[in-house]
């Protein structure tokens, strides 16, 4: 890879979604191009590289998608699983007894086994049943890691990493050789490609994110960006779990919670802060 | 050291889990059916069991109902290991008191995973 192929492929996935690439990353970009290049009709790497100064539409989403890291697991560390359920969600239950509303998004949903963890845990607490308006919304910036998501088919090795059998007994039910997610959770959820660089308009107020090991792909300016737009995102009361490997992550006002990777959203000065970073 | 008892006919099997369990820092010992396995446990009762299926003399389910009915059978936290993977087999595991259940092929990162879910690390 010529150092101006690497020049531009950086400018290409910083433009689009704020990934940075250094030159020591260069043995995994051919390998997860190859495909790419194999599916468009290059006859190798080389060749796809010559296409990224003006990559048409298609082609720029595909690199885009390769790029990025879709690795998730059900219950990924446990610790912030166990904070939602018997902390987050309960305090703000407390505080939303009048609306009986909560909203909560998977903002690097992967394919989905984030989200249909929550939806595992919040189905045990029985609030939907208990009359509780549930917004579970997951977002992707890659389009087929959603479509994923939404079909809800899980292998076997990958159900089996971090959920307890009598959990997928619960929840699951064999398909082939793969285990299928409860249609009654599937349908809790919203699934959409989103990219974190857009505007967050559509989303309206949230009570929790969970957006976990995605800001450590970003630098510090869109990681500031993007926290800024999550802060604004939150109620006033929110809280924002991100991942083990992020307590590197300088969340300057955040106040952390009791939970590493947890974050209460900053408050009156802070929060200004916060804003006009 | 916490102590292991792998049960499974597979020499194969039976030396990869061991290699598997040392690694967790497991005093790792083996048998080659039910029969044995329960012997060894009447001998000294260890802290995990790791059991296959299908197996001569005595199968692990077999094994299992036997285990909890004798003095100190309770104590050891048992996980199925087997390529039955089917939702009856592994209901009628769980009712005989398996405290957790794994899908052949496993490696050390799912083995590890499930003995985190039943309080090993």
């Amino acid at each position: 890879m010529k150092p101006a192929d690497l020049t531009n492929l950086a400018d290409l996935l910083h433009r689009r979604s704020g990934l940075v690439v250094t030159p020591e990353k260069i043995p995994v970009i051919e390998s997860k191009l190859a495909p790419v290049a194999q599916r468009f009709g290059f006859r190798d790497c080389a060749a796809l590289f010559a296409e990224l100064p003006h990559p048409p539409e298609e082609l720029a989403q595909a690199i885009t998608e390769a790029m990025t890291t879709n690795e998730s697991s059900f219950f990924r560390d446990r610790a912030p699983f166990d904070h939602f359920r018997d902390t987050l969600v309960p305090a703000l239950c407390a505080a939303r007894a009048d609306t009986r509303r909560l909203r909560i998004w998977c903002a690097a949903a992967a394919c989905g086994q984030e989200a249909y963890s929550l939806a595992i845990l919040l189905d045990a607490m029985g609030l939907a049943a208990d009359g509780w308006k549930i917004d579970l919304i997951a977002t992707d910036l890659s389009a087929a890691a959603i479509a994923r998501a939404r079909e809800g088919l899980y292998s076997q090795y990958e159900v089996q990493r971090g959920m307890p059998v009598q959990m997928l007994l619960d929840h699951f039910t064999p398909d082939g050789g793969s285990w299928r997610i409860a249609e009654r959770l599937r349908r809790r959820i919203v699934f959409r490609t989103f990219n974190l660089l857009d505007h967050f308009g559509w989303l309206g107020q949230m009570d929790i994110i969970f957006c976990r090991n995605a800001l450590i792909y970003f630098d510090a300016h869109t990681r500031n960006d993007v926290t800024a737009k999550l802060a604004r995102a939150l109620a006033p009361d929110g809280a924002l779990v991100l991942g083990a490997k992020e307590s590197g992550v300088d969340m300057g006002a955040w106040a952390p919670g009791a939970t590493r990777g947890v974050y209460l959203k900053p408050r009156g000065p802070q929060l200004a802060l916060v804003r006009r970073a | 050291m916490k102590t292991c008892l792998v049960v499974d006919d597979s020499r194969v099997i039976r030396k990869v889990a061991c290699k598997i369990m040392e690694s967790l820092n497991f005093e790792a010992d083996e048998a080659e059916d039910g029969a044995a396995a329960l012997a060894t446990c009447r001998m000294r009762m260890p802290e995990l069991i790791l059991l296959d299926w299908q197996m001569p003399n005595m199968s692990g389910i077999e094994f299992l109902r036997t285990l909890r009915r004798e003095q100190g059978g309770m104590r050891p936290i048992v996980v199925f290991c087997t390529t039955e993977n089917d939702i009856g087999h592994i209901s009628e595991a769980m009712g005989a008191g398996a405290n957790e259940y794994v899908m052949k092929p496993f490696d050390r990162e799912i083995l590890q995973a499930k003995l985190a879910q039943v309080g090993f690390f």
